[in-house]
């Protein structure tokens, strides 16, 4: 079973990271022909650095629209943010001092994590517009984290697992030695969703984290007057 | 609801009421869709004169190019989550209740063209992710709804990855004109520009003569001899206006001030009769082909008539392809006075005149009026003024000010990087669209209603040509007088003192 589980893991860290580098090897190689910022916009690059920062670690424009996404939305990226950093007890030795001070706390993130997923889906079903514009993906996406989060939180609350043997697991993962897993359903479950969310990341709308760093409107800058903006395939 | 007395056959929503998001009603705005262009209009652009017959083909290959080369088009495709945020700021969705009148439904009409086609997922398991594929139904949805987008990007600024949904609606109206599907407006208007130099098809004579007249109307009311020049060599300023400002009401009365500012700024300056238009309807459209030959007319009269600086009038998407774009399309323009920005916007120069004490105001001249002021969509979300951030809202304002006593903003999340379009704008200021015209002004005319119940406000100014046209036909409809919407340079022209 560990060699499945393992293979699959493999599987899926390849696709992820195989599939973010073509995203942004993809969109750095597509020309953007004019200079077209959502206004007022920064003037300088470190201007354009923090206004991208505001939005992927706030979410700014988010809270700008719509607050009750923007609490839930943001929410579960950070709990999730959160999450994945606890996790690292499991891949490194020894485990790093921080790691440690953060990891007790990730039972309430986790607990966020869940919440927040819920609310996501919550909104998509019970508000008309968005349930309007929803496809399957997009409850099946929640759905799917919502399965991740639910199997950790199972296995943090109420059915234990070995986290020795896991570790174990986690740490023969770097030098591909597949050590035995602690039997747990609850565990399989866990790994399979890591799989699966790591699988369809590039092949999906989970590709915005790629994309919002390449959006013309938030990564340009209002300079054209102070220099001119030449097109590359216009030339 | 109020019922129109007049003999239209729809219902003019209450603007008395404060704003709310409607509930959706599927197909609320389906007929509203504007006249196609004539196969002369099509041709005239070198467009197919009527729908091609391998039409899904190239439509489809169309779709691909585009997204292979604008990067902002293929990341906005790509990344929507469907979150919903944008799913209540567009004027014509608050003004409709048409649910594909929310930017994302009215962007997803081409995603899920663009994952069936371009998308591993949508390729093989189309019916997960919302992917369909290209039909004549699709085809008509794509006609009716990316035709009632005034790409005014307020969308953009509410969503998290910036997805702009004016160039997914600029890419879906590029691959109709190439499948032989044109919009009659917008094409037809490009089609006289190229002809004869602006929008209204006014041959240079007929500029010349309309040009006259406006100097004896000024010398009759002012005792002034204010020049309104045409053609002149080695003038100063080569002013770039809307060709509305020429005749159409209020927009003369701006003109008359960005005349009578220059006069008494003593600065010499000439219009074009080639370039007898600041408006580029090629925005619209998607087309950088038609954009680029429209703002290569600027260069080329420039250096015709050998000026030193390029200033454009009001009006709002030229002047966002100006401040933006004409450097790219049209640039270098290296052979102008390097002290100035290229180009200007006229209330820039009216704004530094001011700041250098050159211009004698009488803001007394303005107190029978009570005043706010409509952010037009393309200075203040697509372009920039006086080198400041955010000077495309505070710099009219400040001229405002200065120039009227009684100044009130309306609403703050209506004005600003959140103001509501005029609902004419990015091509449908066309009177087959009037329906919508008229629903998709809601947003703005409720907050204008909620400050003049306030502030008693008697006129509106604005900088925008369409912005001018749009709500000087669809005041009426709301209660408001015609005349209630104003240029600003207007406000300026009669606050100035003449003194020579």
């Amino acid at each position: 079973m560990s060699v499945v589980i393992a293979t699959l893991l493999y599987l899926g860290l390849g696709v992820f990271v195989i599939g973010c580098v073509y995203w942004v090897w993809r969109y750095a190689s597509i020309p953007a022909p004019l200079n077209m910022p959502t206004m007022p916009a920064p003037t300088t690059r470190c201007g354009v650095a923090l206004r991208i920062l505001r939005e992927t670690v706030l979410f700014e424009s988010l809270f700008k629209a719509s607050k009750w996404t923007w609490i839930f939305g943001w929410l579960f990226h950070a709990s999730l943010l959160f999450v994945v950093l606890c996790h690292l007890r499991f891949f490194v030795d020894p485990v790093w001092g921080w790691v440690n001070v953060i990891s007790p706390y990730s039972r309430y993130a986790g607990i966020v994590l869940f919440f927040s997923l819920a609310g996501l889906l919550l909104r998509r079903i019970v508000i008309a517009r968005v349930r309007y514009i929803s496809v399957p993906s997009d409850y099946l996406m929640l759905l799917m984290l919502m399965c991740l989060a639910g199997s950790g939180l199972l296995m943090r609350y109420k059915y234990y697992i070995d986290l020795y043997t896991l570790r174990n697991f986690a740490l023969g993962l770097g030098s591909f030695s597949f050590n035995v897993l602690p039997p747990s359903a609850m565990l399989l479950v866990h790994l399979l969703m890591v799989a699966v969310l790591l699988l369809v990341f590039p092949i999906s709308k989970l590709t915005h984290a790629i994309g919002v760093f390449f959006s013309p409107s938030r990564n340009q800058r209002d300079n054209t007057r102070a220099k001119r903006y030449v097109n590359r395939w216009d030339s | 609801m109020v019922n129109n007395t007049d003999k239209k056959s729809f219902i003019t929503p209450d603007a008395s009421v404060k704003l709310s998001i409607p509930e959706i009603e599927e197909s609320a705005s389906k007929h509203l869709a504007p006249f196609k262009a004539s196969a002369e209009h099509q041709a005239a652009l070198g467009f197919p004169d009527r729908l091609i017959d391998n039409w899904k083909d190239v439509a489809i290959e169309k779709l691909g190019e585009l997204s292979g080369k604008y990067r902002g088009l293929r990341v906005y495709l790509d990344s929507c989550v469907n979150c919903g945020a944008c799913t209540d700021k567009c004027h014509y969705f608050l003004g409709t209740g048409d649910p594909k009148n929310m930017p994302v439904a009215r962007q997803n009409l081409m995603r899920k063209v663009y994952r069936r086609y371009y998308t591993f997922a949508g390729r093989t398991v189309p019916w997960l992710v919302g992917a369909e594929d290209l039909t004549e139904e699709v085809l008509d949805d794509w006609y009716t709804y990316f035709n009632q987008c005034s790409q005014c990007r307020r969308c953009s600024v509410y969503c998290p990855y910036g997805i702009d949904t004016a160039e997914v609606s600029m890419a879906a109206r590029e691959i109709m004109d190439t499948i032989g599907v044109g919009q009659k407006y917008s094409n037809e208007v490009i089609g006289k520009v190229h002809k004869l130099g602006n929008n209204l098809g006014l041959p240079g004579p007929a500029l010349a003569n309309t040009l006259e007249g406006l100097e004896e109307d000024v010398l009759e009311e002012t005792g002034v001899a204010v020049k309104f020049p045409l053609d002149q060599k080695d003038a100063d300023i080569l002013l770039v206006t809307p060709s509305a400002d020429f005749f159409a009401e209020p927009h003369v009365d701006g003109l008359i001030g960005y005349a009578k500012v220059l006069h008494q700024a003593g600065i010499s300056w000439t219009f074009s009769s080639t370039a007898s238009e600041a408006a580029n309807f090629g925005l619209f459209i998607g087309s950088y082909d038609n954009m680029q030959q429209i703002a290569s007319r600027i260069k080329d009269a420039a250096l015709e008539l050998n000026v030193k600086r390029i200033v454009f009038g009001e009006c709002g998407h030229a002047w966002r392809v100006a401040y933006n774009y004409l450097n790219t399309l049209a640039g270098p323009f290296d052979f102008l006075d390097p002290k100035y920005p290229m180009p200007q916007h006229i209330v820039e120069v009216t704004y530094d005149l001011i700041q250098q004490g050159r211009l004698h105001l009488d803001a007394s001249a303005n107190d029978d009026k009570r005043v706010t002021f409509h952010d037009s969509c393309n200075i203040a979300r697509a372009s920039g003024m006086a080198g400041i951030k955010g000077g495309q809202l505070s710099v009219p304002r400040d001229v405002l000010k200065t120039v009227c006593n009684h100044f009130y903003d309306m609403r703050s999340n209506t004005i600003g990087e959140a103001t509501f379009c005029c609902g004419g704008g990015g091509g449908l200021l066309t009177d087959d669209l009037l329906e919508l015209r008229v629903k998709g002004a809601l947003p703005r005319m409720q907050a204008l209603q909620e400050l003049h119940d306030k502030h008693n406000i008697t006129h509106m100014a604005a900088m925008c040509a369409i912005c001018k046209s749009q709500f000087a036909k669809v005041l009426p409809y709301y209660g408001f007088e015609m005349d209630q919407i104003i240029s600003v340079h207007q406000l300026v022209g009669d606050a100035l003192v003449m003194q020579r």
